[in-house]
């Protein structure tokens, strides 16, 4: 980066240092911070949307649908995510690419699993076998964004469904009484209503992304962590110009500050939302605002 | 899709993407946290003897190659899966990953195993306490002998486990544990070894022969006119051929 | 060999009861059931050791943020403010970290290297936080009514507490602490997958799953069979939670406690 980097064994600690902090190699986990960040930008309303479709089928009166519904909130909450991330990448892949496969390739007659291998036709492969490798990264950056908010999507499908229980059924009630179809008083009030009740729960859950975020490796998205371990590991002389003993935890002490300064800000903007939801809202902290005011 | 961009090898010739169909670019597989063979250098590419390895094979096989790194643990699925078309990360030859995918001739004569320990260690290997990586065949081959096994995810973390003491010894490649030993004076290597695995090959999925004959046919070319022994002996990996 | 032998030879494998050698060909579902299973115990040891201690100090530390000395109170939010707002693996990292440099000092030490003690006492330490927040927001919820009828009664001090403050906060916040301990039981396959190093190959589910994985190659088979066992767990909390919570609202009419049942989802 620094003209005088050219020979770092010869430099003082704060040049070394300063040459140290910005090879290639640590561009790279400066880069990937902005990836986490990203990766929770898209995956939060995504997950949102998960859970408002989960939720919503599970309260249906439509037996199958809600079955599906409750299924989806049972399995997924029941299974650590963790283990679901370990293979359920590979299974997401492998389903677009059968989809596809069946779309673009009808005369195709070889099983498309040859032994262990899973083979597609050419054109069916995603991304295709000779995009550039961007595609390839934005392909797996999305399967994870994929995998992310179908976790999550059950957990915030937990909280909305409690969320649209506790909106008080006499609201509801005198908004049929006014002549409001099913479908009206679903989204005129039961929809606009629940959010107060569903932030707290909410929250709590963007607390928990935050900190899934470090398995994000196992998806195939090098994240912070993973740069963080590579580079805090001890380096020999041979194979790199800044070699250095076991700096792990220097390393983690910086995700760790990292991690806490996120959670400190989230909490921050969560309780300004909040104070505005709970503004007019027949809740005890609304009376207490209306109070106050 | 456990794949990201570290760098790409545009060596070859760019007529060859015409012939070469359905591998017009071939995608090549590596761990990059296993120096020598492969790992990421200081400005965040793929580097080592198996970078170099791959590039020279690509040139010569007239392929168009493109790196990208993928965890330990789940690098056959995500071949099998088509993710990638190689692995080429430092991979034992052994007959258990033989009967799920393919592998080309070996282009490192089989690595012995060392074992490093704190220097003027006594170290007992029947009983005492060994750390390996976990799911490599040294942690295979400890947990069969008669010592106690401490397995940890990175091998940064078993060479740390005996600097603090919480192993005797740790079992891994020779070539990955001798920069270590050559470099600290508190550690060393012992004269025990052990013959575990067969050489390191390429692997590739069983359905794939055109290309593996390909990659057979560039190693066969290295191994006969000893550009592969200078590879070998620059980055000080085992005896040549 | 037939699968009961099988089960006889792994079943307790993980505790380091039964065959010395893992499986090294074959792989049958059979194994795979056993070993994942035999890996249950501990993720099912580090669950409920966790979630029994740590709802002490989490009561306390709740305590200590709603108390009126500054001290006890900075005190109690920094320790739940430290431990819900970083990832539980670095916490893993740094408490390892800790226990080696304590070995030298003193042999007593020497256990808490090893995960039965030294990962408990970080998901101890991390449950007692998350709960402690949750029972919190609960001990900010009890209403004012309940505490000025105990007044009335002439209960003060250490009586009120025990038997009007301390049962109502666990009526609300009990659904929430539910989601609390099936997070915890999930948080548990962190512990060697990438905290604390494996011993003589005993570890819990997820170490055994990764195992098979590794083997066959094949990771459609054993992470689905984990996931199994944890939906069964999940599902043997969520029951067992709800048999508590029935006995929390005992009191209550019927009707008041479909309605509390609803209000109570909101806090999570």
């Amino acid at each position: 980066m620094f003209s005088f980097c050219a020979d770092p064994a010869s430099l003082g600690d704060l040049a070394w240092m300063a040459c140290y902090l910005t090879t290639g190699k640590h561009m790279a986990i400066y880069t990937s911070v902005f990836t986490v960040l990203l990766l929770l930008a898209i995956t939060a309303p995504t997950a949102l949307a998960f859970g408002f479709i989960g939720a919503s089928s599970a309260r249906s009166h439509f037996p199958p649908l809600s079955w599906i519904g409750k299924a989806y909130i049972a399995v997924v909450r029941g299974v650590p995510d963790i283990a679901f991330f370990l293979f359920f990448v590979i299974a997401l892949d492998q389903l677009f690419e059968w989809i596809r496969h069946e779309i673009k390739c009808p005369d195709w007659t070889d099983s498309i699993w040859q032994g262990n291998d899973f083979v597609v036709c050419d054109i069916a492969k995603l991304p295709l076998g000779n995009a550039p490798q961007w595609v390839h990264e934005t392909y797996g950056f999305m399967l994870a964004v994929l995998t992310f908010a179908i976790v999550f999507g059950a957990f915030a499908a937990n909280v909305l469904y409690g969320a649209m229980r506790a909106v008080p059924h006499n609201q509801l009630e005198t908004a049929e009484a006014y002549g409001m179809s099913r479908r009206q008083v679903y989204w005129r009030i039961l929809v606009p209503q629940m959010w107060v009740f569903a932030l707290p729960g909410l929250s709590n859950l963007w607390m928990v992304l935050i900190k899934a975020t470090p398995l994000l490796f196992l998806l195939g998205v090098e994240d912070i962590v993973y740069w963080a371990r590579e580079l805090g590991g001890a380096k020999t002389a041979r194979f790199t110009d800044y070699p250095h003993g076991d700096w792990r935890m220097w390393y983690f002490l910086a995700l760790l500050v990292f991690y806490l300064l996120f959670t400190r800000v989230s909490e921050i903007v969560l309780d300004k939302v909040m104070r505005k939801l709970t503004h007019g809202q027949a809740t005890l902290a609304g009376e207490a605002q209306r109070k106050a005011a | 899709m456990k794949s990201i961009l570290l760098g790409t090898a545009a060596l070859a010739i760019t007529a060859s993407v015409a012939f070469a169909g359905s591998h017009s670019v071939v995608r090549m597989g590596t761990e990059g946290a296993y120096p020598p063979y492969n790992f990421i250098n200081d400005s965040g590419e793929v580097d080592g003897f198996e970078r170099e390895l791959g590039d020279e094979l690509c040139a010569r096989a007239e392929l168009t190659c493109e790196w990208v790194t993928n965890e330990w643990d789940s690098i056959i699925p995500n071949l099998v899966s088509g993710n990638y078309d190689v692995i080429i990360a430092g991979m034992s030859i052994t007959a258990e990953r033989d009967e799920v995918i393919d592998f080309t001739q070996n282009y490192t004569q089989p690595d012995p195993s060392s074992y490093l320990a704190l220097e003027g260690a006594d170290v007992d290997f029947e009983g005492g306490v060994i750390a390996a990586q976990a799911n490599t065949i040294e942690a295979a081959f400890i947990a069969s002998s008669g010592a106690t096994l401490v397995e940890f995810a990175t091998p940064d973390e078993t060479v740390a486990a005996v600097r603090n003491g919480e192993a005797d010894a740790v079992l891994a490649d020779d070539a990955y544990l001798r920069p270590i030993a050559d470099e600290n004076a508190d550690l060393v290597l012992l004269d025990r070894q052990e013959l575990i695995g067969g050489g390191v090959g390429m692997g590739l999925r069983e359905s794939d022969t055109e290309l593996k004959d390909k990659f057979n046919a560039a190693i066969q070319s290295m191994k006969d006119d000893g550009s592969l022994n200078a590879l070998l002996a620059k980055w000080e990996i085992g005896p040549g051929f | 060999m037939s699968c009961w032998d099988t089960i006889a030879d792994y079943g307790l494998r993980s505790i380091g009861i039964g065959e010395r050698l893992l499986p090294r060909e074959g792989y049958t579902l059979c194994q795979q059931f056993t070993l994942i299973g035999s890996g249950m115990i501990w993720n099912i040891y580090f669950g409920v050791l966790a979630l029994c201690s740590g709802f002490f100090l989490a009561t306390a530390v709740a305590l200590g943020k709603a108390s009126k000395k500054p001290v006890l109170q900075k005190a109690s939010a920094w320790f739940i403010f430290l431990f819900r707002g970083s990832p539980l693996f670095i916490q893993f990292f740094f408490a390892y970290f800790l226990f080696l440099s304590l070995k030298p000092i003193s042999p007593i030490f020497d256990p808490f290297t090893s995960a039965w003690l030294g990962a408990l006492i970080v998901l101890f330490l991390n449950t007692a936080a998350y709960s402690g927040e949750i029972f919190y927001g609960a001990l900010q919820s009890v209403p004012r009514g309940d505490i000025e009828a105990a007044d009335a009664y002439g209960m003060s001090g250490w009586s009120r507490f025990k038997r009007v403050t301390w049962p109502t906060m666990l009526r609300l916040a009990w659904p929430a602490y539910t989601n609390e301990a099936i997070f915890l039981f999930h948080a548990t396959t962190l512990v060697y997958f990438s905290g604390f190093p494996a011993w003589q190959q005993r570890g819990d589910a997820l170490y055994y799953a990764s195992f098979f994985a590794d083997k066959t190659f094949n990771p459609f088979i054993p992470y689905p069979i984990l996931a199994f066992y944890f939906i069964l767990l999940t599902l043997c909390i969520i029951s067992l939670f709800g048999l508590i919570n029935r006995r929390l609202n005992r009191h209550l009419p019927q009707d008041a406690r479909a309605k509390m049942k609803l209000k109570l989802n909101v806090i999570r």
